[in-house]
């Protein structure tokens, strides 16, 4: 990997929500943030999720439920990144996620979940953080 | 000059500029109006009885009822739904029993989306934003033992609302209940779905045409009955500003209103029967403005472009619930505050109805207690606080009265560019729309984290805390148990009576009203995942545009 390559980021929406607004406010500050980034829209598989992480080769899948439904799909997709042999992926999410199952999800490789309020720039320095470039 | 700016400019000039503690620099509302340090009557620019004059009488500014809360009380309608058809049964009979006065029910999204529980693409989600329900059986039964020639219900469902309203219309007539006594509200406004709260399901045309189907259905065999709440709430919640919400709204109003008459119905018909869903955020006195606008605006445009006859059919009769955006994880209690203010606004605007969010709301489905409390807010509005004696009590304020006029300004700019751009469903198939609400969102976030504007406890007076909020969670055995209850419904019925009325469906798709077919195949036992699947065949299923 050449040290001048930017971090890769998919902003993913799984399963049925529409809530829509953080995943591309999210999107877009990242991109204001100098990162790379590439945003699904709405209603994905965790399987699509998943082989576009592989196909797009990116540092990071950043993962976004309102419905509730996050357990499920946030499993779904941590478990087919390690089938796919990509478990290598910084996997992040937010949402309406509440603190019982932010631990959960976190036991089972989700690196961070960032609930509502939280500031972007947070978000921006832990991805720094966890992928260094050199 | 009149007087007053003479005064206004004297006193500016004398006290304003030379007061020993400057101004902390421009006001603007979160709209991003520019407002001023005091209003003078000169503000005001209309005839009294042109732009405000008394309530219950056009334009309606002031109210659409000449008496409005000293007759009767705005109803009192908390969303709820959670888990499956018992668990929300459960829930509708406790919020009756504290004193609701109208069901607003909440789907889950699998239901939301046309999917039954038994279909793969439901897994993970069953009854978790809301209630589930497939078949006719599931709707008897969240409705059992609840009186519905009595309580009048609105449903919150879009893109299968002309399905899940054939079930309510059914299992009423099983309850031995005429249809010209059902009483209540499907949200079906396709329109703001591609906009912002995304549950669509076909292409715009066709789910256009089903809505016309239900406004004329409803103005045959359902006269008390709202076959639309043409809403704001979720555009405003994706994001929009108060007159992004207040335009867009009655921009897609005036569009049904159109394809209805296009139709062929008499507008006398089915206007009278039109109602709104706004949002009420933390802007106090803009959103009070917007209530007022927005009645305003509604009767002079039902007015001018289509000559109703019927007073009514000029009539914006609408429900409110409190932001759900505006609501923080920090502190959460103080989201009962955010929500009081929000309800009042409301309240002085005049709305028919009104839903207040839970606390707990940034954190999941709101627990029992929260529930409760979230009632109370309104009833303490209601009894307590006296603002019901008498009707728009802010009506004349010299601020009030110019932020009306200028929120109604605003609105007709973007009237004007919708219009160039070719109207509604232009706008959305070119992303108008979604551009316009994801950019205010975007400032909005970015005025956040600026620290331009202040959020209690997100990022001013930010405390260290562990929340101990007490989260509702809807048990794993609901899914398992919904799945085995569809799969059930669908093994014991004749097959062969599904099938034909399906067909009828596909070849009636494009030609007749389908509400007598929807209703034939739910007779049948057909399930909403059937219906909709068969309609798909035919329509086709609508791939939203991707805009950051």
């Amino acid at each position: 990997m050449s040290p001048e390559k930017r971090i890769k980021i998919l902003i993913a929406k799984p399963g049925l929500d529409g809530h829509d607004r953080g995943a591309k406010v999210l999107a877009r500050s990242l991109m204001e943030a100098g990162f790379d980034v590439i945003y699904t829209g709405i209603r994905q598989t965790p399987e699509k999720i998943v082989k576009t992480a592989i196909q797009e080769d990116v540092d990071v899948v950043g993962l976004s439920v309102l419905s509730g439904a996050h357990m499920y799909h946030f499993k779904e997709v941590i478990r087919l990144l390690k089938k796919y042999g990509a478990a290598d992926k910084l996997v992040i999410g937010g949402g309406i996620i509440p603190e019982a199952d932010k631990k959960k999800l976190e036991k089972i490789g989700v690196a961070a979940v960032f609930g509502p309020g939280t500031d972007i720039k947070e978000i921006v320095e832990f991805i720094k953080n966890r992928i260094k470039r050199n | 000059m009149s007087v007053y700016n003479k005064e206004y400019e004297r006193w500016y000039k004398a006290k304003v500029l030379k007061n020993p503690i400057p101004e902390k620099g421009e006001f603007y509302t979160y709209s991003g109006i520019k407002v001023k340090t005091v209003y003078v009557p000169s503000d005001v620019k209309g005839k009294y009885f042109d732009s405000i004059g008394l309530p219950g009488e056009y334009p309606f500014t002031r109210g659409i009822h000449p008496t409005m809360y000293r007759s009767r009380l705005w109803t009192i309608r908390e969303f709820s739904g959670l888990g499956d058809a018992f668990m929300t049964n459960k829930r509708l009979k406790y919020l009756i029993e504290h004193g609701e006065t109208g069901l607003s029910i909440a789907f889950d999204y699998p239901t939301l989306l046309g999917i039954d529980s038994d279909d793969p693409l439901a897994r993970g989600e069953i009854g978790k934003a809301g209630v589930a329900i497939s078949t006719l059986e599931d709707m008897r039964t969240m409705l059992e033992g609840i009186n519905l020639a009595e309580i009048s219900t609105s449903m919150t469902i879009n893109g299968p609302a002309a399905i899940i309203w054939g079930f309510y219309i059914v299992t009423a007539e099983l309850n031995n209940i005429s249809p010209l006594h059902l009483r209540g509200t499907i949200q079906n406004d396709i329109l703001k779905e591609y906009m912002a709260q995304k549950s669509f399901i076909f292409p715009p045309e066709p789910s256009l045409k089903l809505v016309i189907d239900t406004f004329e259905y409803g103005a045959k065999y359902l006269p008390q009955w709202n076959p639309i709440s043409i809403s704001g709430y979720h555009i405003r919640e994706a994001g929009a500003t108060a007159v992004q919400e207040l335009a867009f709204t009655l921009a897609n109003g005036l569009t049904y209103v159109e394809e209805a008459v296009k139709r062929g119905l008499d507008v006398d018909d089915f206007a009278p029967r039109l109602s709104f869903f706004f949002d009420s955020s933390m802007d106090f006195l803009e959103e009070i403005a917007k209530f007022r606008a927005a009645r305003r605006i509604w009767s002079k445009e039902m007015k001018r472009r289509f000559k109703p006859k019927k007073e009514r059919s000029l009539w914006l009769r609408f429900h409110t619930q409190t932001s759900g955006a505006s609501l923080t994880a920090q502190q959460p209690e103080n989201n009962i505050i955010r929500t009081t203010i929000e309800a009042l606004a409301a309240v002085l605007g005049g709305t028919q109805s009104l839903h207040t969010n839970s606390y707990d709301e940034a954190y999941g489905l709101p627990t029992e207690k929260a529930a409760m409390i979230a009632l109370r807010t309104q009833e303490i509005i209601a009894y307590e606080s006296n603002v019901i004696n008498t009707v728009d009590p802010l009506g004349g304020s010299y601020y009030l009265e110019w932020l009306t006029d200028k929120m109604e300004e605003e609105v007709y700019k973007y009237f004007d560019m919708i219009e160039n751009i070719g109207g509604v469903l232009e706008g959305i198939k070119k992303g108008f729309f979604q551009k316009e609400i994801a950019e205010s969102a975007y400032r909005l976030q970015k005025e956040i984290e600026e620290d331009k504007r202040v959020l209690v406890g997100v990022n001013r007076y930010l405390v260290e805390e562990e929340p101990e909020i007490k989260i509702l969670k809807i048990p794993e055995y609901v899914e398992t148990r919904q799945i085995k209850r569809v799969k059930d419904y669908k093994k014991n019925r004749d097959m062969s009576k599904v099938e034909s009325s399906l067909n009828r469906l596909r070849l009636k798709a494009n030609e007749e009203n389908l509400m007598p077919y929807i209703i034939e195949a739910i007779k049948s036992k057909a399930t909403l995942g059937e219906i909709v699947n068969a309609l798909k065949e035919v329509w086709g299923e609508y791939v939203e545009p991707i805009i950051v």
